[in-house]
């Protein structure tokens, strides 16, 4: 889901930094109200653990390959503002480091796995398990499904992305200048991949993380069960 | 924290484990680079060769040059989490100083 430069139209790219921006500024102040240096550690890890579980491909049966995320587990754990802060640093070092991901296309995957991920998965997360007690295992269950509809959403958002491009930035002749694919080749496409095994993986890997954490680090995961935004 | 140790070391656990995402061939849907687009569609947008290599990262693809895709996996892994590691840190230095302030 790492869009690398060339795919939007640099217009495009200038409203998706836009979009991002106040998300990155709420974001840091948020955090700032409940970072104590305790939590620091957690952050980094989170975020860690995000960036390394990108690395996993998983094959697609259309020939392409996807990964989960993590954004919403670590929203779970942390909260969405942090998760945003967090998934953003990890994509920030993939595309500077790694290639992973455009630089004129931060802002749209920082849109994608950063703010909407994290935000829709702790959404449908909080409304499946709001007042469950730290060691319930809705938590789990609860992780699985936002987690589901986070990445998808994320994946909606950015096959948008894609498939607007053809139908605004054309040569006089036609001919697309970015992204080739429309909406109707980019948004089966993404859907695909995400509803299938970057969904699934997701899952597994948000349910399975709540769970070894409620079974041993209660501690953990009780920084905010029942808390909201 | 008690039990974040824990954590790290899972972590490096993961990253060793991390050249199992290497096995799946091909490439992420939206994510070829110039050469594919030649490839699929005999021709590569305008725009999408203008900016496709804007950026040029040090380690392409999670690879060191002149080492072994596998190893230079790992390795990537590694720096990855200590560079975020860093960031992070910093970051959050920032940030609680001021909120403790």
């Amino acid at each position: 889901m790492h869009i690398p430069d060339g795919y939007l139209s640099p217009s495009t790219c200038a409203v998706m930094y836009a979009v991002a921006a106040p998300f990155w500024y709420r974001a840091t102040k948020k955090v700032k109200q409940v970072l104590t240096t305790r939590m620091v550690p957690l952050m980094s890890i989170f975020a860690a653990f995000s960036f390394v579980i990108m690395m996993f491909n998983i094959p697609v049966p259309d020939g392409t390959t996807a990964h989960a995320v993590g954004g919403t587990l670590m929203a779970i754990v942390l909260g969405p503002w942090a998760a945003t802060l967090g998934v953003s640093i990890a994509l920030m070092v993939q595309a500077i480091f790694f290639g992973d991901g455009g630089i004129l296309a931060f802002g749209a995957n920082c849109f994608n796995m950063a703010i909407v991920l994290p935000f829709v998965g702790f959404a449908v997360y909080r409304a499946i398990c709001a007042n469950a007690p730290s060691g319930s295992r809705r938590h789990w269950l609860g992780g699985a499904i936002g987690s589901y509809a986070g990445i998808n959403a994320a994946s909606l958002c950015a096959a948008i992305e894609f498939g607007i491009q053809p139908l605004l930035f054309h040569t006089s002749s036609g001919a697309p200048l970015y992204c080739p694919y429309d909406l109707t080749q980019a948004i089966p496409a993404m859907m695909l991949a995400h509803l299938t095994v970057a969904g699934i993986a997701e899952m597994v890997v948000t349910a399975g993380a709540i769970a070894f954490l409620q079974k041993t680090m209660p501690v953990i995961m009780a920084l905010r069960v029942g808390k909201g935004v | 924290m008690k039990g974040i140790k824990k954590l790290w070391f899972g972590l490096c656990i993961l990253a060793l484990l991390s050249p199992i995402g290497l096995m799946a061939s091909g490439t992420a849907w939206g994510e070829w680079g110039a050469e594919e687009f030649s490839k699929m569609l005999g021709y590569v947008p305008q725009g999408l060769a203008r900016f496709s290599d804007l950026w040029k990262a040090p380690l392409p693809d999670y690879g060191v040059p002149g080492i072994g895709e596998v190893t230079g996996y790992v390795l990537s892994a590694f720096l990855g989490i200590a560079l975020i590691l860093i960031i992070t840190w910093g970051i959050g230095k920032v940030l609680a100083n001021r909120a403790e302030q």
